[in-house]
This record gives structure tokens, C-alpha cells and sequence, in this order.
């Protein structure tokens, strides 16, 4: 009982080997989207590298790559055997090499799906790799002077700028750092020496936030130092201001930021997944019709195609029994307990010159 | 005396209307380019129109984009002709037609280098609209609670963080206005109602600049209050420190900003002029060159192609002569007057 089988004259096969071949050509250039789409991811990545912990982030930039890549190559061979079936004649050049293309094509697809569930799944990761970066660049902002971190100041300011957000979970996570350098501080001064003494390793700390996190959007000039300090500026209530500084924190931003770009390129993967599949049903058909109208042998003539020549669970059967086959190939038969002196008949079937001794005393 | 002959034999003649052909399709996508160019750059000078007197400068996209449209006709115009030229039925039903659309496509074709100049020339203008444009929004800047000037502030603080500036000339330009709002001031403090009587029209003037002057690249935290008060900071010396705070106006940074646009802008545009001028003389060629054959019973004769059939001096006078006699008709009828009069005197 074959699965889904369908007729083909002889127009069908070839209208039906014409359109694989533009559909496949397409493919290529999906497949090409697919690479640019990873390497878009990647490159977004590495942008904000500094920001961003060491965590294994980069293996779905790089899987969608290689996918993109492979997709081009097996849709570009692809598009050239359903040119060739086109021709009877052709098409015996390919017989032996389809059914192992469709076999790994059918997997491959089965890749891009894992491409496309990946990008969903990436948000934990990422929003770990962010938390630990923003922290530590957070840490180091006031080292300038310090070789490899001199830009960290420039690159957060840049960051809380761009993205219009302040600290990592919020603006209170620049009151527990001190992100103003000693070498900036008089420590002549009697409201230096409190502040560093006031805790235990020694920081200056204070709650004040640096100009990156002032709110363009604020009516009154921005208020940056003693932010909790409700007296110390004229008509303000911290507890009730949001529109002084980025209320967002940076984390949220950036995740945020990522995911709607992985959610779009997540979409994309499922749309090209979902075409891949449908083209690669079109080769299926048309190499199943082939090979039947190879063993009719009249090449004009119609013939059926399908998915499966058997049932899901005939073939699953057949197929799991070729698997244990290949396995059983090196076992030594036990049925005569592995004793090779013991005869045992021949099972050959006779032809006419070959008859057993009993026929020929008959005939005489 | 003709203007630049050429001789053009049948086979010349073919070649000149089949490159003539692509020349005018490379023209089209040329006009079509102008066109886009000419919307750029408007889109470019409305963003920051709030920072501008006045419009005068975007006469310069209008003239590219107008351009643009006409270069569009024109070519197409060269195409249809150009295919037609060699066939001797057809050119004839083009004959009226040449010439008043030689008249339209020199004008348009001219002001396209006349876009090209003004966007150099109108650099002052360009200068002094943003010169008040930029006086104003700085004060302004306070009013965020007077409608139809409560975005300056953000519209300010934008231009000055994504241009890397500070101020119309330079940032002492924030200390001559107040540019915080009187709302925010404690007028029961000593200091404020001493700065306010220190000076004729009771501001509150400080020397500091708005957050969005800082610079991201200043190795130490922003210093904003208190610029010209080394005392007021640590280690800090305001003469020589260049990097606290963005240290260019906006007014230069801006003119820069659209001047470069517009010398790319200017690059393109002439080269899409030399286009349209070889269009429009390899298509006055054919004219002249095909003109010469009709009528003649054998069509592959070698003919004299020119683009203008007197000298440029007696052409001008051609043109000039009716519109002189317009403006200046007591002249003919003194001189009339002075030959009746010379001759019973003689």
C-alpha cells in the first residue's frame, strides 16, 4: 500500500522535472539567505563582544552558516539532476545517486529545523553571557588608563546611549561600584576620605550615575549626583521621577534588541524550512515516477509516483531489518554449531543440462 | 561658417544612432539617479529643519529632482528619434519637433550645472540659516513647557550627541543663555538670587553645558558645571583639556556635515551632465546628418553633420535680434528719424 501515490503522464514528469529545476534554483538563493542571515547574527554578536561573557554563543551564528552553505551546494546538484530527468536518457546517469540524495536531504532539512528551534532557544545563554559582561564592563568602566580596558568607558557610554538604558538590571547598579577613578579623586578632601572609609574594601561610592544615562527626553536639565537625595535639588522626588534617566536596565535592552532579531531570522529558517520540504517531496515524486516508467520500459507511456512504496511501518520494518542485516554480516552461521567438516546439501536449483542422476536411468 | 562639421558616411551614421541609443538608456538611469540624489538630499535637510532659519537652500534638491524628472523625458524622447533616424519614412514626422526640443533639453541640461554651482554658492546661506536656527534652539532650550517649543531641549541634546558638538560657535555659547528653566531654580537659595542680579536682564546664567556636550571618549567622568573653575575639580585644568567636553560647534559641524553631502552629490551630477551633453550632441549630429540625405535618391551618400549652421556670434544675434527689438523700439525709430533727416540735408 503506497503512501500518497499520485499518476504521472508523460507532460506531468516534465513539467514536473521543469519547475524542480527553478524551484531548486531558488532554493540556492534561499539557502544563500540563510548564510548572510548567520552571518548577520554573527557579526551583531561580535559587535558588542566586550559586553558579552565568554559563553558558547556562537555556535548558532556559525551552524546557520554552514547550513546556508550545504543547502546551496545539495540545491545546486539538485537543480541539475531534475534538468537532466527531463531526458529519459539523462536520467540514467542519476538513477544510482537519487534515492541516497533524497535520503540526505531528508536528513539535512531535519538540520535546518534544528537551526530554526535553535534561534528561539538561544535567549537563556545570551541573557547569561549579558548579565556577566555588563557586570564586569560595569566594574571596569573607570579603568582608562588601564591597557585593553581604556575603551570600555567609551563603549558603555556609546551602549546606555544608544540603547537608552542605564546599568545592568537598573540605574541602582552604578550606586554599588565605583565608577569614578581614584586618580580623579582629592583624597585631601574630608567628603573623599568618609565616602572611601564608609565601606569595607575601601570604594568610592556614591549615588550618582555617569552622563550616559540622562534621558533626552527629561523637561529639566538631568540630575546625575545624589539622585536619592530629594533636597538637595529644587522641586524633585526620586521615588516619582522617570523621566530624569533610562529607566530600562541595558541586560533588558540588549536581550530584547537580540531576540526580535533571532525571532525574525528564527521565522525565516521555519519559511525556508518548509519550502525545502515541499521540494524535496517534487524530487521524490518525480524519481519514484522514473523509476517506474524505467521498469515498464516504454518512455512515453504513464506511471505512478509516491512518497513510500509501503506503509510508514512496512518500511520502518524493512529498513530496521536491512540495519540488523549489515550488523549480523561478519557473524558466523550457527546453525551447524561452527563445524565446517559437516556436509550440508546443496540447495541449488538445476537447469535443463544440469539434471540429478535419477531423470537420466528414467529415460533409458 | 558652420559650427563644428563633420562628415558621416552611411555606415557612421548607423553606428552613431546605435550608440546613441545606449547612450540615451544610460542617460535615463542617469536622470533617474539625479532624481533619487535630489530626494536625498532634501530628506537629509528636513530632518534638521528645526535647526534652520529658513528654506532657501533646499532650492538646490527641488532643482536636482526637477532635473531628474525632465532628464527622464528628454532621453526618452533621444531614444524614440534615435530609432527612428535611420529609417527615411519615419525621421520626417520628428522634423517640427527637433528644434523647440533641442531649446527644452539645453535649458534643463543647463540647470543641472546651475544645481551644481548653487550648492557651492549657497554655502553662506546654508550658514547664516543655521547660524539662527541653531541661536534659537539654544534659547529656547528651557521652554519645555511652552507648546511649540517643547521638543528643542531633546532636539538640541540629539544634535549635539549624534554630531560630536557643542554650542552654535563653540559650548560658551550655553554660557550666555539660561538654560535651565526657572521652575527647577530654588529662589530662596543665596547663590541663585546672586547669579540673578548679577547681571542687566536678571538670567540665571552659569558656566555649564547640557549633558549632551559630553564627550564618551573623556577618560575621566564628565565635568559640566563649574567649565572655567579649575579650583572647582581635582587635577583639572580647563585651558588645555580638550576631550571633558565636545569642543566643535554645531553650526561648523553641521555646514561640513552638508557640504560633503554635497560635493558627493555635486561629483555625481556633473558627470550625469557630460552624459546628457554627449546625448544631446551625438542626437544634433543625426539630426543634421539625416536632414542632409532626405530628399536624395540614393540614401548611403556621405553626408555633413554640424551642430550649428551659423557661427555661435551670428546664432546669439539670431535669437537676441526679436527680443532687442522688443525692449528697445525708440532706438530703430530715432535712427529712422536720423536717415530721414540726414537726407534733405544731402
Amino acid at each position: 500500500m503506497a503512501v500518497l501515490r499520485v499518476k504521472f503522464t508523460k507532460t506531468k514528469r516534465d513539467k514536473l522535472a521543469q519547475v524542480l529545476w527553478i524551484l531548486n534554483w531558488v532554493s540556492v538563493v534561499t539557502g544563500l539567505v540563510l548564510f548572510s542571515l548567520g552571518l548577520f547574527l554573527k557579526v551583531e554578536i561580535n559587535k558588542r563582544w566586550e559586553l558579552m561573557a565568554e559563553r558558547d554563543i556562537h555556535y548558532i551564528p556559525n551552524m546557520l552558516i554552514s547550513v546556508g552553505l550545504i543547502a546551496c551546494a545539495i540545491n545546486f546538484l539538485g537543480g541539475k539532476i531534475c534538468y537532466d530527468c527531463v531526458d529519459t536518457t539523462k536520467f540514467l546517469r542519476w538513477k544510482l545517486l537519487l534515492l541516497p540524495y533524497i535520503v540526505c536531504t531528508f536528513f539535512f532539512t531535519f538540520c535546518i529545523l534544528v537551526g530554526a528551534l535553535m534561534c528561539y532557544s538561544m535567549r537563556g545563554e545570551l541573557e547569561g553571557a549579558l548579565t556577566e559582561g555588563l557586570r564586569e564592563a560595569m566594574r571596569l568602566y573607570k579603568d582608562t588608563d588601564t591597557p585593553g580596558r581604556c575603551f570600555l568607558k567609551r563603549t558603555l557610554d556609546t551602549l546606555q546611549m544608544e540603547f537608552q538604558c542605564c546599568g545592568n538590571a537598573g540605574f541602582r547598579d552604578w550606586f554599588q561600584i565605583q565608577w569614578i577613578s581614584n586618580r580623579y579623586l582629592d583624597v585631601a578632601k574630608k567628603e573623599v576620605v568618609d565616602r572611601l572609609r564608609s565601606n569595607v574594601e575601601g570604594r568610592y561610592l556614591l549615588d550618582g550615575v555617569p552622563f550616559s544615562c540622562c534621558n533626552t527626553f527629561s523637561p529639566r536639565p538631568c540630575i546625575q549626583h545624589q539622585i536619592t537625595n530629594n533636597s538637595a535639588h529644587f522641586n524633585y522626588e526620586y521615588q516619582t521621577e522617570e523621566l530624569n534617566l533610562w529607566m530600562k536596565g541595558c541586560r533588558q535592552a540588549l536581550l530584547e534588541y537580540y531576540t526580535y532579531i533571532m525571532q525574525s531570522i528564527g521565522l525565516t529558517v521555519l519559511i525556508i524550512w518548509l519550502f525545502e520540504l515541499s521540494v524535496l517531496t517534487g524530487v521524490r515524486y518525480l524519481q519514484t515516477s522514473l523509476e517506474n516508467l524505467m521498469r515498464l520500459g516504454d518512455p512515453e507511456s504513464e506511471s505512478e509516483g509516491w512518497l513510500l512504496e509501503n506503509s510508514f511501518v512496512e518500511t520502518a520494518r524493512s529498513n530496521f531489518n536491512i540495519i540488523k542485516s549489515l550488523g549480523k554480516c561478519n557473524q558466523i552461521d550457527t546453525v551447524q554449531n561452527g563445524d565446517p567438516n559437516i556436509d550440508v546439501p546443496s540447495t541449488a536449483h538445476y537447469g535443463p543440462a544440469n539434471v540429478p542422476t535419477k531423470h537420466i536411468s528414467q529415460a533409458c | 561658417m558652420v559650427l563644428m562639421k563633420m562628415k558621416f558616411p552611411a555606415e557612421k551614421r548607423v553606428r552613431l544612432a546605435q550608440g546613441l541609443w545606449l547612450l540615451s538608456w544610460t542617460a535615463t538611469m542617469a536622470g533617474a539617479l539625479t532624481f533619487c540624489l535630489g530626494c536625498l538630499l532634501k530628506t537629509e535637510l528636513r530632518r534638521r529643519a528645526e535647526v534652520m532659519d529658513n528654506t532657501e537652500i533646499h532650492c538646490v534638491p527641488h532643482t536636482l529632482m526637477v532635473v531628474g524628472i525632465a532628464s527622464l523625458g528628454i532621453n526618452y524622447f533621444a531614444g524614440r528619434i534615435c530609432q527612428d533616424a535611420l529609417d527615411p519614412g519615419r525621421f520626417p514626422r520628428w522634423k517640427g519637433f527637433l528644434n523647440p526640443y533641442f531649446k527644452v533639453s539645453l535649458f534643463f541640461t543647463s540647470l543641472m550645472l546651475l544645481a551644481v554651482i548653487m550648492s557651492y554658492a549657497m554655502k553662506g546661506s546654508l550658514e547664516a540659516s543655521l547660524k539662527i536656527g541653531l541661536k534659537n534652539g539654544i534659547r529656547f532650550y528651557k521652554d519645555t513647557d511652552t507648546p511649540g517649543r517643547c521638543f528643542q531641549k531633546q532636539t538640541i541634546d540629539r544634535l549635539q550627541m549624534e554630531f560630536q558638538c557643542c554650542g552654535n560657535t563653540d559650548f560658551r555659547d550655553w554660557f550666555e543663555v539660561q538654560w535651565i528653566s526657572n521652575r527647577y531654580l530654588d529662589f530662596s537659595t543665596k547663590e541663585v538670587k546672586d547669579r540673578i542680579k548679577s547681571n542687566v536682564d536678571g538670567r540665571y546664567l552659569v558656566d555649564s553645558v547640557p549633558f549632551s556636550c559630553c564627550n564618551p571618549s573623556s577618560p575621566r567622568p564628565c565635568i559640566q558645571d563649574q567649565l572655567t573653575n579649575n579650583s572647582a575639580h581635582y587635577n583639572y585644568e580647563h585651558q588645555t583639556e580638550e576631550l571633558n567636553i565636545f569642543v566643535h560647534g554645531c553650526r561648523e559641524t553641521l555646514v561640513k556635515y552638508y557640504m560633503g553631502l554635497m560635493n558627493t552629490i555635486g561629483a555625481v551630477v556633473l558627470s550625469v551632465f557630460l552624459v546628457q551633453g554627449s546625448v544631446l550632441v551625438s542626437l544634433r549630429y543625426l539630426q543634421t546628418s539625416m536632414e542632409a540625405v532626405a530628399g536624395q535618391e540614393n540614401a548611403e551618400i556621405e553626408t555633413e553633420g554640424y551642430l550649428l549652421e551659423k557661427s555661435v556670434k551670428e546664432t546669439v544675434m539670431e535669437y537676441l535680434d526679436p527680443v532687442l527689438k522688443i525692449i528697445m523700439p525708440n532706438q530703430v525709430a530715432s535712427s529712422d528719424e536720423g536717415a530721414e533727416a540726414g537726407n534733405p540735408a544731402s
